[in-house]
This record gives C-alpha cells, sequence and structure tokens, in this order.
C-alpha cells in the first residue's frame, strides 16, 4: 500500500482508456435516468402492472425499427386521435361527423381496429361507421343506435372489429370481392384487395356518422386504433405494455439500488474493518468473529427468504443486499489498516494522546479511500445482478419494476421459446451495460491503486 | 494446526446454528399458522366422513364445543398450544432439523412420489452436484490454463483477450445468458431442448443418457459465463508469483520460460487457486437456483424456487439447511487448506 495523491490518480485515471469508456456508458446512462425522470411521470411507470392503463396497445409487438429492415413490412400500430370533425344541422336532424384517414402501406393485414368512443346526448341517436378503401369502394360497417336517455346522459363505448354485426354488414358487401369472406375476419376484409386475399395499399378513410334529432350530439373523445404487429422503438409485451418505458425507467432505478448498496456496503465495511485493526485483541477478535458468521451465511437463499417473509419492497431490498456486502471489503480493510497502524504517524498521534475515532478518521481511512472507490466501483455490478435476480425470480417490488422484473415476465411466457427477441434481449444488455461501465471504472481504478496488476 | 482447525470447526458449527435459528424465525409463524389449518382441516375431513359423530350431537354450539375439543387436543399433542418461538418448540425444531428430519412437504413430492422433505432432497441434490460440478471442474481447468498462459505472455494478444473477455462476462447475468443460449439453440436452431428435465422417467435405462443431452446447453452456458473470471484470477495470481525474486533467479539460471510458468510458478499459485476453487464448488450451489430456474434444470436449486413460489415451508427450511451446510463445508475445507499453505493465518497474527 503506497499513497498515491488524488491528483495522481485523477491523472492516471484520465489516461486509460478503458476508465474513460467505462465514465461515458455511466454518463450515457446518467443522461437517461434524467431525461426519463423528466419525460415519463412516476405515476405512468407505476401504472406498469396495471392492465388497464395498457389496453390500447398491441400485443406481442416487434419494434417499429424491423421495419426499416424488412422489405416486408409490418403494420404498425396507429392510435388515431384527432379525426377530422364535421357538424352539420338540417331543420330537426343534426350530423356529426368524425373522419380518420390512414395511410396503409404494409404488406400484412392488422390485428383489429377499435373504435372507441364516449359521447354526451339526449335522446338515442344513430351511429354509423364506415370505411372509405384506396380504390374507392366504400364498406358500410355497422349502424346502431345508442341506448336511449330522457335526460342529458353520457354514453362510452368501444366498437372491436370482431364484432359479429360488423362481420354480417360485410359479408352483405361480399359482392365487392371475388373469393369468399367466410372464414375471414373483419380486418382481413376490409384492408383486402377485391380480387385476391392480399393486403390493399393506400390511404383509408374511416367515418363515423352520429345523427341525432332536435338535439346535438357532442363528442367527448373519440380513437380509432387500427392494431399493428409493430409498435414503439421497444415494442411491447405479452401483457401489451410498452417495453421502451419499462426499459427507460429501469436506468434510475438500476443505478439507484447499484450505488446505494455499494457505496453504503463499503463505507460499513471500511469503518468495521478499520476499527477491528485498529483496535485489535479482543475487540478484533470478536469483530472478526461476527464478520465470519455473516461471510459464512449463504447469500441467496437467505435474501429470498427474506424477501418473501419480510418484504420485498425495493428499498427494504436494498437494505437486504448490504447485509451481505460489507463483509469482503471488512475483511481486506482490517489487514489493511493493521498495516498502517503500525506506522510512525498513527503512533505518533496516539502517543499524542488524540481519540481513536479521530486517528481512524483522520489518519487511516483517508489512506484507504483509494481502494474504496475501486471497490465501490467493481461491487456496483454484483448488485445490480443480485437484485435483478431475485427480481427474475418474482420476488421484486411490483410497484417499482426493474429490467430483472421485464425478464421474468419474459420467461413467465416463454419469450425465449417463442422467439420474441426484443422482449429478452434489451433487458439484458442494459444489465450488462450498466455493469460493464462499473467494471471499466472500478478495474482502471484497481490498477492504478494496484500497480503490481498493470506492467 | 489443531487448535485452529477446532476453532474453525466451532464457528462452522455456529454458523450452522444461527442459519437454521434465522431461517426458523423468519418462516415460523407462517409455519404455525399452516399447521393449524392443516390440523382444522385434518378434524373436519374426518367428521364429514363419519356422519355418525354429527347425529350424535343435539345442538349445533355442542357440535362446535366437541369439534374445538379435538382440534385442542391435537394441537396440545404436537405442542402447538404453545406459540412457535418458545424455547422448546424452537429447540425441539432445531434438533430434528439437524438429524435430518424436515417433516413433510405440504405441497411438493419428489419424483417417486414422496412427500418426506428428505427423500425429495435427496434425490434433487445428486442432479445439481453433477452439473455445477462438472461446470466448475472444466471452468478451473480452462482457466487454469488460460490464465497461466497470459501470465507467461503479458500484454499478448491471449492475454489482453482473456482479461477483455473475463471483464465483459462478468458483468453478464448467467440466466440471461441462458435464456439467450435457449433463444438461440432451442428455438433458432433447434439442437437442445428448451426445457433440461428429461422427459422419460428415472427407472428407464436411458434416462442417464438423457439427463446428459439435456445438461449440454446448462452447462456450456455455466463454463462460457465462468472461464474468464477464473482465468483472469489465475493470471494475477501468476502476474504476481512472476515478479517474485526467485522465479528472476530462475529466468537468470537459464531455465525455460515454459518450465518456470508451468512447473514453478503454478506451484506457487497453488494455494489461493486451490482454496478458491473450494469456495466456488459450494458457493455454486447457491448460484444454482437462479440457473436451475432458467432451463428447469430438476435439481436443488429449482426446487427451492418451486418451494418459495408455493410457500412449501418444511421444504424452504430443509434446502436451506442442507445448501447452508454444503456452503460452510466448502468454507471450512478453503479455511484449512489456506491455513496449511499458509502458517501465518493459523498462527493468528
Amino acid at each position: 500500500m503506497s499513497s498515491i495523491s488524488p491528483q495522481e490518480i485523477k491523472e492516471e485515471f484520465f489516461k486509460s482508456k478503458m476508465g474513460l469508456a467505462g465514465i461515458a456508458i455511466l454518463g450515457t446512462l446518467i443522461l437517461i435516468s434524467i431525461i426519463t425522470m423528466i419525460a415519463i411521470p412516476v405515476e405512468t411507470f407505476q401504472q406498469w402492472n396495471n392492465p388497464g392503463n395498457w389496453i390500447s396497445y398491441p400485443k406481442v409487438a416487434v419494434p417499429i425499427w424491423v421495419n426499416f429492415l424488412n422489405t416486408e413490412k409490418i403494420p404498425e400500430h396507429s392510435i388515431l386521435e384527432s379525426p377530422n370533425i364535421q357538424t352539420n344541422s338540417n331543420g330537426e336532424i343534426s350530423l356529426t361527423s368524425h373522419q380518420f384517414g390512414i395511410n396503409f402501406n404494409y404488406n400484412d393485414f392488422p390485428n383489429d381496429f377499435i373504435y372507441l368512443f364516449s359521447s354526451e346526448y339526449v335522446g338515442s341517436p344513430l351511429l354509423q361507421m364506415s370505411v372509405i378503401r384506396p380504390d374507392g369502394i366504400k364498406l358500410e360497417l355497422i349502424s346502431m343506435s345508442l341506448p336511449h336517455s330522457n335526460i342529458k346522459t353520457i354514453h362510452s363505448e368501444r366498437i372491436f372489429s370482431t364484432d359479429d354485426v360488423i362481420k354480417k354488414n360485410l359479408s352483405l358487401q361480399s359482392d365487392n370481392f371475388s373469393f369468399n369472406l367466410d372464414r375471414l375476419s373483419a380486418e382481413d376484409i376490409v384492408f383486402s384487395k377485391t380480387q385476391t386475399n392480399e393486403p390493399l395499399k393506400g390511404n383509408y378513410i374511416f367515418s363515423i356518422d352520429t345523427y341525432s334529432i332536435k338535439s346535438e350530439t357532442r363528442m367527448i373523445e373519440s380513437k380509432l386504433i387500427i392494431g399493428g404487429k409493430a409498435f414503439g422503438i421497444m415494442g411491447t409485451d405479452e401483457l401489451r405494455r410498452d417495453l421502451a418505458v419499462g426499459l427507460l425507467w429501469g436506468t434510475p432505478l438500476a443505478l439507484f439500488i447499484g450505488l446505494v448498496v455499494s457505496i453504503a456496503s463499503v463505507v460499513a465495511g471500511l469503518l468495521y474493518g478499520v476499527y477491528a485493526g485498529y483496535k485489535g485483541k479482543k475487540t478484533d477478535e470478536t469483530m472478526m468473529r461476527f464478520n465470519d458468521v455473516i461471510y459464512a451465511l449463504p447469500a441467496l437463499p437467505f435474501l429470498i427468504i427474506l424477501s418473501v417473509t419480510i418484504s420485498n419492497s425495493i428499498f427494504v431490498m436494498v437494505g437486504f443486499l448490504m447485509i451481505f456486502g460489507w463483509v469482503g471489503i471488512a475483511k481486506v480493510a482490517r489487514s489493511m489498516s493493521l498495516q498502517i497502524k503500525t506506522r510512525g504517524y498513527v503512533e505518533a498521534a496516539n502517543m499524542m494522546g488524540q481519540k481513536d475515532s479521530k486517528i481512524v478518521l483522520k489518519h487511516i481511512i483517508p489512506q484507504l479511500l483509494p481502494y474504496a472507490f475501486a471497490s465501490i466501483a467493481i461491487s456496483v455490478p454484483a448488485a445490480i445482478t443480485t437484485e435483478a435476480g431475485l427480481s427474475f425470480l418474482g420476488l421484486g417490488d411490483p410497484s417499482f419494476p426493474t429490467w430483472g422484473q421485464i425478464l421474468h415476465d419474459a420467461n413467465t411466457f416463454g419469450a425465449a421459446s417463442r422467439g420474441l427477441w426484443w422482449w429478452i434481449m434489451p433487458p439484458g444488455v442494459m444489465i450488462a451495460i450498466t455493469g460493464l461501465a462499473f467494471v471499466f471504472i472500478g478495474n482502471a481504478l484497481d490498477a492504478i491503486v494496484n500497480p503490481k496488476l498493470k506492467r | 494446526m489443531k487448535r485452529y482447525v477446532a476453532t474453525r470447526a466451532v464457528t462452522m458449527f455456529g454458523v450452522l446454528m444461527i442459519t437454521l435459528l434465522i431461517t426458523i424465525s423468519l418462516v415460523g409463524s407462517n409455519m404455525d399458522v399452516i399447521l393449524k389449518q392443516g390440523i382444522v382441516f385434518q378434524v373436519r375431513a374426518e367428521i364429514t366422513e363419519n356422519p355418525a359423530i354429527a347425529d350424535s350431537f343435539s345442538s349445533v354450539s355442542e357440535f362446535e364445543e366437541f369439534v374445538q375439543n379435538q382440534i385442542n387436543q391435537r394441537y396440545e399433542i404436537l405442542g402447538l398450544d404453545e406459540p412457535w418461538y418458545s424455547p422448546q418448540r424452537v429447540g425441539f425444531t432445531m434438533y430434528k432439523i439437524l438429524l435430518l428430519d424436515f417433516g413433510h412437504a405440504t405441497f411438493l413430492t419428489s419424483d417417486a412420489g414422496s412427500s418426506d422433505v428428505k427423500d425429495i432432497i435427496f434425490e434433487k441434490l445428486p442432479r445439481t452436484i453433477l452439473l455445477f460440478t462438472t461446470a466448475t471442474i472444466i471452468i478451473s481447468i480452462i482457466g487454469i490454463f488460460l490464465g497461466a498462459l497470459s501470465a507467461s505472455k503479458v500484454g499478448s494478444i491471449v492475454d489482453r483477450l482473456t482479461s477483455s473477455f473475463a471483464i465483459i462476462s462478468s458483468s453478464f447475468p448467467v440466466w440471461w445468458i441462458g435464456m439467450l443460449m435457449i433463444f438461440l439453440f432451442s428455438f433458432t436452431y433447434q439442437i437442445f431442448p428448451a426445457r433440461a428435465t428429461p422427459d422419460i422417467p428415472p427407472s428407464d435405462p436411458g434416462y442417464i443418457l438423457s439427463l446428459l443431452y439435456h445438461m449440454t446447453l446448462p452447462l456450456i452456458t455455466i463454463v462460457m459465463i465462468g472461464f474468464g473470471s477464473w482465468a483472469y484470477l489465475v493470471r494475477n495470481f501468476m502476474v504476481g508469483i512472476m515478479q517474485e525474486d526467485f522465479i528472476m533467479a530462475k529466468k537468470t539460471i537459464g531455465i525455460n520460460q515454459k518450465k518456470i510458468v508451468y512447473s514453478h510458478a503454478l506451484k506457487n499459485a497453488a494455494p489461493p487457486i486451490v482454496t478458491i476453487l473450494a469456495l466456488s464448488l459450494s458457493g455454486s450451489l447457491g448460484g444454482a437456483i437462479i440457473t436451475e430456474a432458467v432451463f428447469d434444470w430438476p435439481g436443488m436449486g429449482r426446487l427451492y424456487f418451486e418451494a418459495i413460489t408455493v410457500m412449501d415451508l418444511p421444504v424452504i427450511i430443509g434446502s436451506t439447511y442442507i445448501l447452508t451446510v454444503f456452503f460452510l463445508i466448502g468454507i471450512f475445507i478453503a479455511d484449512l487448506l489456506y491455513g496449511y499453505f499458509d502458517p501465518r493465518v493459523r498462527t493468528g497474527t
């Protein structure tokens, strides 16, 4: 243990490519975290396990950028929220017309389409939904009256393409198509060429007309969802969740877990070990015996039992991880302080009658700081992977899902054997990159602190 | 030396007891509730099976009182009338566990159909040992050779590759690589089965072969992730030793490099390597929990995971105990080896 000044460490560190790479990755991750925390509110993220929040998203959709790599274009999931609104009043009857235009340019049929609305009305308005195709054919989809009401009322409904009425209406218009419509679903007919059952590319206009008598119907919400097979930059999972949200929010969480656990365990281990080594004799003996006991506890089984029986809150889990984190550091810190203790200035300070706490804090700990920083960086990946492992087993905090939990869900739904690569790859890559950043920084520091390894 | 062994052994036994005590205190209250519910269920079932008992009572309250009496009697026989944390019950439970009497599992059974926790554990244990011991041995062989090779040519391509591979592989979780391997070799290229549980009964003569076939994918994964850091470790030990004076002296005499590396330096690096081998062998058993869950390997790890999922407390306690015992044996052996190789440790300076 030679003493190196902080200035030297800094200089050496910035010479090491590995250290710089680590700092660069870490900087990017911190940037991602900050942007995420500003852009995506925590409340949205805490709805992760609430299926109702994700209902308008598609199931297991691939990321949209796949379309740039393939020639076969996979239909993108689109949620159309701003229709072209026209109102027409002709004496007693008033008409509200909502039109959604969509440019359909893919080589496959969409999964489904859903019209979602809520309207305010009196009486019993009539709602008609039709679609004008690129080839000019107009297909009537549904014609229904909203439930009757004498007073002003608000009614919300979803019209699904799987609705039997739509199917029936389409089969009434089967003259337009030169093939049998019997076994096809509504979206396969609406978006099909007339000659063969292949997707017809071009502009489609879905129009929803509401007729009401004597009073006007006001649409409060009006949304058309064309269910595709590609969505977002990261795709979605089996439960329709946007994986980008989970992955982005996982970054600050992983950094939080890794840094808090490793800083706290290193500080605790350092103080414990240095104190034991400095005091020596009986104190050292008892403290190291206790250390041995914790060291010999099998960590993972215990973490599992603790999280099952006590709590799986992310903050409590951080505490559990600390219990097992400080032991190794304490051992090394003790042996280092045994060496430093014999140095002249420590003995001098001791003879001058300085307090033990002061000697430990002022004279011994500063000598160990470079080592402490290196061990903080090196122990971060272990903390992150352990937490990910626990979450992977399904023991994580459901209100703050981490990358491990995304992988847990992927494993539960058999993503690996179904080939859903976008569900498995990104979370693991993120765990690995985060770990790598700290391993790089730690190794670069370690090489400076222990010059023997470098050579 | 004797004193050293004795203190270590006493510490280890102490740790074992503490582990047991912590486990029992963590799951004790749950266990109590489950046991009591079991008894209530049992009594009610017996009474419904025998309608004559119910008929012999004139009023409902009388009947309920009789049922309650029956339940209380059984509580007393099993000692459940005292709280689970009473010293008597904890002591008795610990004594039974020490003798490997873990009682009966609540939900899980062994492949042969026995619900005795001891049977279940001793059926799964050999498979875990088979997989992880094989993996550790392969890892250490590759690691030692690669480590020695890179230590003999510090700064060479081999050395740099080994070091960077070690650093990169150490930050990947094994189980995630496992999922990727399943994705690659079971889904994309259908070479190996995705589930590592053999699909034929253990009595079949082809069982061993099938087991080995199913073992390949997990084995490759564990070795792939493990050998890098081993090689790096061995390399660092060796580099340290290669700078020692006696090696320098040998070099100046003119003994060839290969001989120095493989016989003299490796021999001196042996103590820490052997120590770490003992540690990682026992440590791998704990890490088995997640890896086995991914590959569905029918060993202790998966058993533990299943037991946690359905909260099968006797199995949890039993497996924790067995895992701890193995872990402690590993640490104990490592300690002894360390003390044997390095005399400073046992004199206690």
